[in-house]
């Protein structure tokens, strides 16, 4: 201590002139903490302007140098439902819930659409971005958490196509739609959920890479996107609902035509889907030490 | 005058040791295969009495044992050999990784610049830049907004500040990369060998703003560099790092001469640090050959010769690389033994002793390093050994005037001497 001391230090004039006043410096405790640990709420809350700054940053790069820019998640959609439309509307003559077949379809395919699009970013958003989590510190859950911002806003401009695909059914207001917004986050917190999870294990274990694009194609087919609900058997509805975006997709749809989804569906969906968040936020906290070793 | 001291410890380490498993950084995860193998295999290994030990051949220890105090408003240079644990004390600061024994107490607000520009993203235009990078080191919004007049105008790049970085010259890029760093204002700055980058006379201005920085008195410096005359200018007090111990704590210029007896004692071949191993070979140690035997000095123009001692386990089809990289470590040059000599190890295995003879090239001046890899060819990388050496170029004249060529001019870094003197002939008379 003496021995760094001893030198006179550098400016120290000015700072005994200095007008700022002594800022409470905070402590901070560095060390090898390993196993299970609560996850730190307060720091990544602190850290929330970067959670915007990284969402912007996806969201502009996302549409720059391409000709038809947002336009991509109008088309996208649009083309989906015509073929969702021909191939199980009309050809197999799927039911749709009393809706007109495109309706029926756009609103399940909207809302998977952006669950499809968040959970595979948030899972490989980690190992895409090493070279900072190598070289800066920030709370790393922001990472697959900013990935959901993009989606969102893509979310967004194609519910303009449902809007009119619902004008153009002659399905009007209803209070019931109000109650959409709540599904859409449901969707968040599952696909997040999810992301988050894959996205530590894909640190960990590179192979999680080729699961995930097997497990999206699976887990649409795991839900109702084309299909209504109705043609689950019934004993094996409550199993079906464990699936996240079974009772978040029906009860989406639902709220939109003004029917009435499954109640207890659609809760245990949601229950499923903060237990995922939960998990997938828990296993994060464990390992994301050690990120920086192994990434 | 009166002297208030504050005589705040703004930087506790006691006792922080971290181990790494070892191999490239490539092996360093592990597949779900591994994963599970072992999972399966530990309960029996239990049983057996012989639970995997914890320090076994695939780890070492970066960091051994480093307890030290600093004191705030110090400025802290960190010296050391290649390896010797600065980056990893550096990474342990930042919070970056964690130690696996030990604890660090951090009095204040840590920003760390371990490389300028971290997290830039080129399709994004220097404000856009601007934003995200500072937000990434820590600022808030409203602070980068304040300050952003003052980055562009430090940066030099106010005509461009809407073009996408991409189309930015490399000096720009970095110019706009430390400006927003600069104008960072945390308690402790962590720096690691940020200063080698930009022309001298961008240098210059960076390590006056890293003085002024630190001449507030209240801000705590840590920097890394093997620029000495730097860290003699700034640091007030070093920490000298050698095999991943604290071998001294005292003034800068005791640290500078303890750091350079370290170097002397390295260019001796003395020192052989442990590289770890590939699948099939392993690089044991590699020198610079001069006239009179190992060296860290290279001049322009001389046969670049180098000696790597290696192991092979005689799998057919191996051979070595050998890239040479600049100041920013950038790879510039390339020896293959498989693409330009067209051959391979031997399949006899045993330890070799590889000697390389390259053609003279006319390097700058300034500091160069050489990474070696052993590799199936064309399949994967088996061994490979980061900054294997590094030497310094010390003066770069192809004509033998007394203009310097460095590198950290941003002309380049191979000179072109002409192979014959260069002809004019004249064609006619200038066009009116």
């Amino acid at each position: 201590m003496d021995a760094l001391t001893s030198k006179p230090l550098r400016g120290e004039p000015h700072a005994s002139e200095g007008s700022a006043l002594p800022r409470a410096r905070p402590i901070t405790v560095i060390e090898a903490r390993p196993g299970w640990r609560v996850f730190d709420f307060r720091e990544a809350f602190a850290y929330r302007e970067l959670l915007y700054v990284l969402a912007a940053r996806d969201l502009k790069v996302r549409y720059k140098q391409t000709a038809l820019g947002a336009a991509w998640a109008l088309l996208q959609p649009l083309t989906m439902m015509i073929v969702l439309s021909i191939v199980f509307g009309r050809l197999a003559g799927i039911p749709s819930d009393g809706a007109p077949y495109p309706v029926f379809a756009l609103a399940g395919l909207l809302p998977w659409t952006f669950f499809a699009n968040v959970a595979p970013a948030a899972a490989n958003s980690l190992v895409a971005s090493s070279n900072i989590i190598t070289k800066v510190y920030f709370p790393r859950i922001l990472i697959p958490l900013s990935t959901a911002g993009a989606p969102l806003v893509d979310f967004a401009i194609s519910a303009l196509l449902l809007v009119a695909v619902l004008a153009w059914s002659h399905i009007g207001f209803c209070w019931s739609q109000l109650a959409a917004p709540f599904f859409v986050f449901g969707i968040m917190i599952a696909a997040l959920g999810v992301g988050v999870l894959l996205s530590a294990l894909t640190v960990a274990y590179r192979d999680f890479r080729y699961v995930v694009p097997f497990l999206m194609q699976f887990w649409m087919f795991a839900s109702p996107v084309a299909y209504p609900v109705g043609l689950v058997p019934q004993e094996w509805r409550w199993l079906y609902y464990l699936n996240p975006m079974a009772g978040m997709i029906d009860g989406f749809r639902h709220a939109l035509i003004g029917s009435a989804p499954d109640v207890w569906g659609v809760a245990l969906s949601g229950v499923s889907a903060l237990a995922i968040f939960g998990a997938g936020v828990a296993y994060f906290a464990r390992v994301e030490r050690r990120f920086a070793d192994i990434v | 005058m009166k002297m208030t001291r504050r005589g705040g410890t703004a930087i506790r380490a006691e006792g922080v040791s971290k181990r790494y498993r070892i191999g490239s950084p490539a092996r360093s995860y592990r597949t779900l295969r591994e994963a599970l193998t072992q999972a399966a295999a530990a309960p029996f290994a239990r049983l057996r009495g012989r639970a995997p030990a914890p320090e076994d051949d695939a780890t070492f220890w970066a960091l051994r044992d480093v307890s030290f105090e600093i004191a705030e408003g110090e400025v802290v240079g960190v010296v050391g050999r290649n390896g010797a644990g600065k980056s990893t004390l550096l990474k342990i600061l930042s919070r970056i990784t964690d130690p696996t024994e030990g604890r660090v107490t951090l009095a204040g607000r840590v920003a760390s610049l371990l490389e300028v520009g971290t997290g830039f993203h080129s399709e994004l235009t220097g404000r856009e830049n601007i934003f995200l990078n500072g937000s990434i080191l820590g600022m808030r919004r409203a602070d980068i907004a304040k300050r952003f007049d003052a980055i562009v105008d430090f940066a030099e790049i106010e005509r461009f500040i809407d073009t996408p970085v991409k189309h930015y010259s490399s000096g720009m890029y970095v110019r706009l990369a430390f400006a927003v760093a600069a104008h960072l204002e945390p308690d402790i700055l962590v720096v690691d060998e940020v200063l080698a980058v930009g022309d001298a006379r961008f240098q210059q201005k960076c390590l006056g703003k890293i003085d002024e920085v630190s001449r507030g008195g209240r801000r705590t410096v840590l920097l890394v560099s093997h620029n000495l005359a730097a860290v003699k200018s700034l640091a007030t007090s070093g920490l000298v790092f050698d095999r991943g111990r604290l071998v001294l704590q005292g003034g800068v210029d005791e640290a500078i001469a303890a750091y350079s007896r370290l170097q002397q004692a390295g260019a001796n071949g003395e020192a052989d640090r442990d590289w770890g191993a590939g699948a099939h070979t392993r690089i044991r140690s590699v020198e610079m050959i001069g006239p009179d035997g190992p060296t860290r000095i290279y001049l322009p123009g001389t046969p670049l010769r180098l000696r790597i001692l290696l192991d092979t386990d005689g799998t057919p089809g191996l051979s070595v690389d050998v890239f040479l990289n600049n100041a920013l470590r950038s790879r510039i040059a390339l020896w293959s033994m498989h693409h330009f000599d067209a051959m391979s190890l031997p399949t006899e295995p045993g330890s070799y002793e590889l000697t390389i003879d390259a053609a003279p090239i006319f390097l700058a001046s300034g500091s160069y390093c050489i990474d070696v890899g052993t590799a199936v060819t064309m399949v994967n990388w088996d061994h490979q050994v980061y900054e294997a050496i590094e030497f310094e170029t010390p003066f770069s004249n192809v004509g033998g005037g007394s203009w310097d060529f460095k590198q950290t001019f941003g002309f380049g870094f191979v000179a072109l001497p002409s192979a014959t003197p260069p002809t004019l002939v004249k064609l006619g008379k200038r066009a009116e």
